[in-house]
C-alpha cells in the first residue's frame, strides 16, 4: 500500500512563489490603455446610436432565430407548413361568403376572392409581423435577462419569421389567379418594393409596442383589437373606391392603405396606385420606424431589469 | 497586446424596486391610483419606490488570461456584476473597460427551445451564445461527443431527462471560444461526475490563456480553478487578491466573533413554526467558553435553545457542520438515540463533538428543527461559521500540515515482525 506524504499541502501551497498582484491598479496595467477596448461599459447617454453594424455581425443569430420560430411553429402538426397555405384560404372563403356574397361589396371587377385574397396576402404578413414584434421582447425575456446580442434583432427577427408564411400564401394566391385565368402584369415586379415597406412600418410599430409592452403587458392585450380595428380601416375587404374620394388623403395617412394599394395593383394589374397614397404610406412608414428606432434603443437598457 | 482584459471604474448599479407596504390590493387602487400618478408631478409621483444599490463604486482589473473567482453571500452584487460586465445591463455610474470577446454563462440551456431537437438546440444555443455557424460545424462532433447524448440527438429536448438537458447545455457552452469567458454559478446543476468533467473543462479554458471570471459558492472549486479572488460583500468590493487569501478572509469575516447567534432580543424574527421557535444557538468551547475559535484538540459543544409552543409527537432538533468549501462532513439530531417527547415549554439540546477530530480549518453550523416526514419547523443554514485551530500547548507552532477535514486521534499498534 503506498500512501502519499502526509506532510506536503497546506504548507507547500503557500510556500509557492507568490507572482505579481494581477488587481493593482496603475502600474504596469498602463501599457494595456495603449490599445482601445473593444468595448466600454459604461451608463448610455444620447439619443442616436443605432449600432447597425453590431447587427450586421450577428447577422447568423438572426437567421437561427427566425429558423428557431419557423421550426417551432409547426413542430408536433400533422400537416405541419400547409398550414400556412390553408389558414388564409380558409380566411379569404370565409371573407367571399360574408362580404362578397352577403354583401355583395364591390371588387374592382375582379373575383371578390381574388380581390380580397391580393388585400389578405400583405394584411396578413403585416398583422403576424407586427403582432409578433410587439410581444416579441416579452417572448424573449428568458434570453434578455441571460445573453448579450443586440436587441433590436428580436423584432427584427419576429418581422422577418412571417416572411415564410408570406411566401407560401403567395404561391397559393398565384396559383388561384391561374385558376381565374388572371395574368400578371410587369407591375408584378414592385411586388418586394411594397412588401418591404409593410416589413418596415410593421418594425416601425413593433418598435413602439414592444418596449412597452415590457413595462406594461396590456400592450398583448391590446394587440388582437389593434390588428382587427386596423384591418377594418384599410382596404383589404373592401376596395379603396368605396372611400368617399375627399376622405382619401386623410384615409391615406394609415400607411397600410398605400402597400395593399400597392399589392393589388402589381399582383392583379388593378389601376394603378394613388401616387400620394404611396408617398404617404413610405413617409409614415418611416418616420414611425426612425421614431421607433430611437424610442427602442432608448428603453432597450432596462429590458433585463424591468421585464 | 496589452495585458489588461477588463478594468472596472467605479462601477454603481441601483434597482429600483416597489415597497411591499404599497401593493396595489385591486385594481381599482391601481387605477385610482394610476391616475393620481399622471395627475402629480414627476418627483412625486412614485411613492412606492425605493432605490437599492446591488453595487456601489466597485473598482478591479484583471489582466489577460487570468482566473478570477467572484465570492460572497447571496445579494452582494456578483450577478449583477456579471450581468453589467456580460452587457445584459447597465452600470447606473461608473464605466468598465472590456478588451476581447465576451462570452457569458450564466444560465444552463441558455436559449433552449424544448420543442426542438438535440441537435437543432446546438445550433439554436451556440448561435444565441455567439458562435458562428461555421463555427458550431466544426465543433458539432466534439460537442455532441462531450455531451454524451448522442444517442437522442434527434430527440426534442422536452424529453429528455434533467440530467441529458444539463449535459448538452453544458456541452454547447463548453465549446464556446471568447477571449474572456463569464460563468455564473451554472456548476450547481447535473450530477457530481459531470460537474469534474464541466470543471475539468473550465479548467482547460484557463489554460488556453483565456481570461475567465467566475461566480460560484463552491469554495473548492474556486480555489482549485481561481488564482485570482474578489468579495463582494453587499454591493461594495471588499477584497481582492490571491484566492486562498481572499477566501480565508471570506471566512473570517463570517466567524462571528461571538459564537453565538440570538434571536431572543427580536423574537418577531425567529425562525419557527406554530410548534417550536428557536431562541438561539452557540459554539462553547471545553472550558466553557462561548467562541469561534476551537482548540482542534479538545471537545466542543453545540447548543441550541428553543420554546416548544405546542406538543409535536416527533420532534426533534439536530444540527450539521459543513467544511469552507461546501461538503457536508455530518449530520446529527437529538433524536438518533430515541425520540424525545416535550410538552411546551423552553429546552435546550446540547451535542458534544469530540476532539480531536475537525481538522484545522473553517467550517459552517447549520441548526434546524423538524418532525420526520411531516414538516421542517426551522432550518438556519450555515448560521454560525467557526474555526479550528492550534491553540497553546507543546508543539503548538509546529503545523504537521496534515491533509483532510477530518484529524480523528485514531487506535494504532505498532508490531515488531522479525
Amino acid at each position: 500500500m503506498v500512501q502519499p506524504p502526509m506532510r506536503e499541502t497546506v504548507g507547500s501551497r503557500n510556500s509557492a512563489p507568490r507572482l505579481p498582484r494581477l488587481l493593482e491598479r496603475g502600474g504596469e496595467a498602463g501599457a494595456a490603455s495603449m490599445e482601445p477596448p473593444t468595448f466600454v461599459i459604461e451608463a448610455s447617454r444620447g439619443l442616436i446610436n443605432f449600432d447597425l453594424g453590431a447587427i450586421w455581425q450577428r447577422r447568423e443569430l438572426l437567421y437561427f432565430l427566425v429558423w428557431r420560430d419557423v421550426k417551432v411553429r409547426y413542430k408536433q402538426t400533422a400537416i405541419g407548413a400547409a398550414w400556412a397555405v390553408l389558414s388564409p384560404l380558409l380566411t379569404v372563403l370565409i371573407f367571399a361568403a360574408v362580404f362578397g356574397r352577403l354583401a355583395k361589396i364591390p371588387s374592382d371587377g375582379l373575383p371578390y376572392i381574388v380581390f380580397a385574397f391580393a388585400g389578405f396576402l400583405p394584411w396578413t404578413y403585416f398583422a403576424q409581423a407586427f403582432s409578433r414584434a410587439s410581444t416579441s421582447l416579452v417572448g424573449n425575456a428568458h434570453l434578455i435577462t441571460k445573453v448579450y446580442f443586440p436587441r433590436l434583432m428580436i423584432p427584427l427577427s419576429a418581422v422577418t419569421t412571417p416572411g415564410v408564411d408570406f411566401a407560401l400564401s403567395l404561391a397559393s394566391l398565384l396559383g388561384l389567379m391561374l385558376w381565374y385565368r388572371i395574368t400578371p402584369t410587369w407591375a408584378l415586379l414592385a411586388l418586394p418594393a411594397f412588401l418591404v415597406l409593410a416589413a418596415v412600418i410593421a418594425l416601425g410599430v413593433g418598435l413602439w409596442l414592444a418596449p412597452l409592452n415590457v413595462r406594461y403587458r396590456d400592450v398583448s392585450h391590446t394587440v388582437p383589437f389593434l390588428v382587427q380595428v386596423w384591418m377594418y380601416s384599410s382596404p383589404v375587404v373592401y376596395p379603396l373606391t368605396l372611400v368617399p374620394e375627399p376622405w382619401r388623403p386623410v384615409y391615406s395617412l394609415n400607411p397600410m392603405v398605400g402597400v395593399i394599394e400597392g399589392f393589388r395593383w402589381s399582383l392583379l394589374g388593378t389601376t394603378a396606385p394613388d401616387r400620394l397614397a404611396i408617398a404617404l404610406s413610405a413617409i409614415v412608414g418611416l418616420a414611425v420606424l426612425v421614431g421607433g428606432l430611437v424610442f427602442f434603443r432608448r428603453m432597450e437598457r432596462a429590458f433585463a431589469d424591468v421585464i | 497586446m496589452g495585458d489588461v482584459a477588463i478594468r472596472v471604474e467605479n462601477m454603481s448599479k441601483a434597482y429600483k424596486i416597489a415597497r411591499a407596504k404599497y401593493r396595489h390590493d385591486t385594481l381599482r387602487d391601481q387605477l385610482v391610483d394610476g391616475v393620481r400618478s399622471l395627475l402629480r408631478p414627476r418627483s412625486e409621483s412614485r411613492p412606492s419606490q425605493e432605490v437599492f444599490w446591488a453595487l456601489r463604486e466597485v473598482s478591479f482589473e484583471v489582466k489577460r488570461g487570468e482566473v478570477v473567482g467572484i465570492v460572497g453571500h447571496n445579494g452582494a452584487g456578483k450577478s449583477t456584476l456579471l450581468k453589467i460586465l456580460s452587457r445584459i445591463t447597465e452600470p447606473t455610474a461608473g464605466r468598465a473597460e472590456i478588451y476581447g470577446r465576451v462570452g457569458s454563462l450564466l444560465e444552463v440551456g441558455t436559449g433552449f427551445d424544448h420543442e426542438l431537437t438535440g441537435l437543432e438546440n446546438i445550433y439554436l444555443s451556440g448561435a444565441i451564445l455567439g458562435m458562428r455557424k461555421a463555427e458550431i460545424d466544426r465543433k458539432l462532433d466534439e460537442i455532441i461527443a462531450f455531451s454524451e447524448v448522442d444517442k437522442f440527438i434527434d430527440t426534442p429536448v422536452k424529453r429528455y431527462s434533467s440530467g441529458m438537458y444539463v449535459r448538452l447545455a453544458f456541452a454547447v457552452a463548453a465549446h464556446l471560444e471568447p477571449e474572456i469567458l463569464v460563468v455564473d454559478e451554472v456548476l450547481a446543476v447535473g450530477d457530481a461526475a459531470f460537474q469534474r468533467k464541466c470543471l475539468g473543462k473550465m479548467g482547460d479554458v484557463a489554460q488556453q490563456g483565456r481570461t475567465v471570471l467566475f461566480v460560484s459558492h463552491n469554495m473548492a472549486a474556486i480555489t482549485r480553478l481561481c488564482r485570482w479572488g474578489i468579495w463582494l460583500d453587499r454591493g461594495y468590493l471588499r477584497d481582492h487578491g490571491p484566492t486562498d487569501e481572499v477566501v480565508a478572509k471570506y471566512f473570517a469575516a463570517g466567524v462571528q466573533a461571538l459564537g453565538e447567534l440570538t434571536f431572543r432580543d427580536r423574537l418577531p424574527e425567529a425562525p419557527g413554526s406554530e410548534y417550536v421557535r428557536l431562541l438561539s444557538f452557540r459554539v462553547r468551547s471545553d472550558h466553557g467558553e462561548v467562541t469561534a475559535s476551537l482548540d482542534a484538540r479538545s471537545p466542543f459543544s453545540v447548543e441550541i435553545e428553543y420554546e416548544v409552543l405546542r406538543p409535536a409527537a416527533g420532534l426533534r432538533v439536530g444540527l450539521r457542520i459543513t467544511a469552507h468549501d461546501g461538503t457536508v462532513l455530518f449530520s446529527s439530531t437529538d433524536a438518533d438515540e430515541g425520540e424525545v417527547a416535550r410538552d411546551p415549554g423552553t429546552y435546550v439540546s446540547c451535542c458534544t463533538i469530540p476532539g480531536p477530530f475537525l481538522n484545522y480549518g473553517q467550517y459552517f453550523l447549520t441548526v434546524g428543527s423538524d418532525t420526520p416526514m411531516i414538516q421542517s419547523h426551522f432550518l438556519v443554514e450555515r448560521g454560525l461559521a467557526f474555526s479550528v485551530e492550534h491553540t497553546g500547548g507543546i508543539g503548538a507552532h509546529i503545523s504537521d500540515g496534515r491533509q483532510g477535514v477530518l484529524r480523528p486521534a485514531l487506535p494504532w499498534a505498532v508490531r515488531r515482525l522479525a
